[in-house]
């Protein structure tokens, strides 16, 4: 296939992925849109007022970096997941597996659709957070790059999701019982020093601290942890998870008999 | 130029049930192929070879002279499959469906909604284009398969049982749609139960059992083998006895109704000949069983395949 024709293909997918869920927009961003106002009201204004400053930033402003960036990470994540396993579960899956398209315009076109969600949804929770405070962004750079590195990452990772996926059951698990539990001990609500000593070591295996670390960085000028480190990891898991999925497409890993 | 051909093709399943033993086809360019064959025979999973929805086992595939293992991409943008079961999103526009399947052949946008438009236009669809593809008939969903799977313009196009379960309007629209698009040049094969759908419609023929091509031949050479053939004569007056008819063997089936079976070689003349001297003319004939269904029983029979229940 043509260098051209595969961009056409490339943007073929993404532009259906787009109005997939443009076109359900009352399901996927309204929800992230009404939760993050929830938690707003909740920790920053009624809880948060009463916790005082996390290094030097007012509990609210604190909160806010990472709460887009949850946002963030699970609508990629779910975009991906749902939208790869309704494609096996409609078998129109097969539209793509008849065609000359290569598998990684496939891994790219679902993951590049991830991103738009990721995008959309975060860009409709930073409107919001701006009704509970002021914004101000202190890196641009660094915010845009975390933004965009994160939703490919929790795409990728929801693809692979949907590839092994046998049951709509198996698309909530890893969502639920691992994507959750690691966002929040992510450092949304909370900075890493002030865990005891052993339970931030414990804190550093989760990669998701990373990126919210990262991406407070970029919005607040702070991070608990080394930046460059940061970039190193998501960098390393996005391109692992990519040859991951590729390969799974190229098995044939649960659309092939 | 050969459009497609099949050598020693054989399928095992990961939980070991060998589907395909090898099966061997030759599809010319601008055939109208039949292939048939019992449930269970081993079509589908062939197709799904073809169409890269299957991975196989061992054999050689090759599409317009290309081996789908060396390039697979070059070997697909030949074909077009319509499936057997609805396998498109039920939740996307008509219209965005064709769009977006010319898409993944690298077709740009623009392009690919003009030949939308075309191939909805031909199957009737384009005044559905909005509307969500749950909301289409049965029979307007096989056509809508049809129409996308011609919007890249495929020189073999697959049909696997198109037919099956739309009423004889739309089936016989389908068959004069798809004589039109063979004249065109556009190679067909075509998977069907109905046997007379594949009598009428198609040159040549492939019959699979067990998992093995047991018969590849043009229709005519098979239907020739037929040693013999049972019409039904209705006559115009009411008989209470047999007239005599010579060496042919004939039944009374009710006083207006006989039947006569004719051996490879004979005609009916004679027999006409000794009803009008018995002053009884014949109003109308016809052949009692499908021709090819006959053959294919038999087929079936001497594979050791005695699943009848198949055959409608």
């Amino acid at each position: 296939m043509r260098l051209s024709a595969q961009y056409n293909a490339f943007k073929t997918i993404t532009i259906k992925e787009f109005l997939r869920f443009i076109r359900i927009w009352v399901q996927t961003v309204v929800p992230p849109a009404i939760t993050v106002a929830l938690y707003f009201i909740i920790f920053g204004e009624l809880i948060g007022s009463q916790i005082g400053d996390i290094n030097g930033f007012a509990y609210i402003d604190y909160i806010v970096p990472g709460l887009i960036l949850m946002s963030v990470i699970s609508n990629a994540y779910a975009n991906c997941v749902s939208s790869f396993f309704s494609a096996k579960f409609h078998r129109s899956v097969e539209e793509m597996m008849i065609s000359p398209l290569p598998n990684y315009i496939i891994v790219a076109g679902y993951v590049s659709g991830g991103m738009m969600r990721g995008l959309v949804v975060g860009i409709v929770v930073t409107i919001v957070s701006m009704f509970f405070t002021r914004i101000e962004i202190h890196n641009y750079g660094i915010t845009l790059a975390v933004f965009i590195l994160t939703s490919i990452l929790f795409a990728l990772a929801g693809f692979i999701n949907a590839v092994y996926a046998k049951t709509f059951d198996d698309i909530s698990i890893i969502p639920t019982f691992i994507l959750t539990p690691l966002t929040y001990l992510g450092g949304i609500f909370y900075s890493i020093n002030m865990l005891p000593e052993f339970w931030q070591t414990i804190s550093l295996v989760n990669p998701i601290l990373y990126m919210i670390n990262a991406f407070r960085y970029g919005f607040l000028g702070i991070t608990d942890i080394d930046l460059t480190i940061a970039f190193i990891i998501i960098v390393l898991f996005i391109t692992g998870l990519f040859f991951f999925a590729l390969r799974l497409l190229n098995k044939g890993v649960g659309i092939k008999p | 130029m050969k459009a497609l051909e099949i050598d020693n093709l054989q399928k095992i399943y990961r939980n070991g049930f060998q589907a395909l033993y090898g099966v061997n086809l030759t599809v010319n360019q601008g055939d109208f192929y039949a292939l048939l064959g019992p449930n269970g025979a081993g079509k589908s999973t062939t197709i799904g070879i073809i169409c890269s929805l299957i991975n196989k086992t061992s054999g050689q595939v090759n599409v317009y002279g290309v081996d789908l293992d060396r390039d697979p991409a070059a070997a697909r943008m030949h074909i077009g499959l319509v499936p057997q079961e609805f396998n498109f999103n039920i939740f996307e526009p008509v219209g965005e469906i064709l769009i977006n399947q010319a898409g993944y052949y690298g077709i740009p946008r623009r392009l690919a909604r003009i030949r939308a438009q075309e191939n909805l236009e031909r199957l009737e669809l384009w005044d559905r284009r909005f509307d969500m593809a749950r909301e289409l008939s049965g029979g307007m969903k096989r056509r809508l398969m049809i129409a996308r799977s011609l919007v890249h313009e495929p020189k073999l196009l697959i049909l696997d049982e198109p037919t099956a379960g739309v009423d004889i309007e739309i089936r016989h629209s389908m068959w004069n749609f798809m004589r039109e698009l063979n004249a065109t040049g556009t190679t067909i094969i075509l998977t069907t139960h109905y046997l007379e759908e594949a009598e009428s419609l198609c040159d040549n023929i492939a019959i699979i059992d067990q998992g093995v091509t047991i018969e590849q031949t043009d229709m005519r050479s098979l239907l020739d083998r037929l040693n013999l053939e049972t019409f039904v004569l209705y006559l115009d007056r009411e008989l209470c006895e047999l007239p005599d008819c010579g060496d042919y063997r004939v039944r009374l089936l009710d006083g207006n109704t006989m039947e006569v079976d004719i051996d490879k070689g004979h005609n009916l003349n004679g027999l006409y000949k000794r009803l009008s001297e018995c002053d009884i003319n014949v109003l109308s004939m016809r052949n009692k069983s499908n021709r090819l269904e006959q053959l294919f029983v038999s087929m079936l029979k001497n594979n050791g395949n005695n699943n009848q229940a198949v055959v409608k």
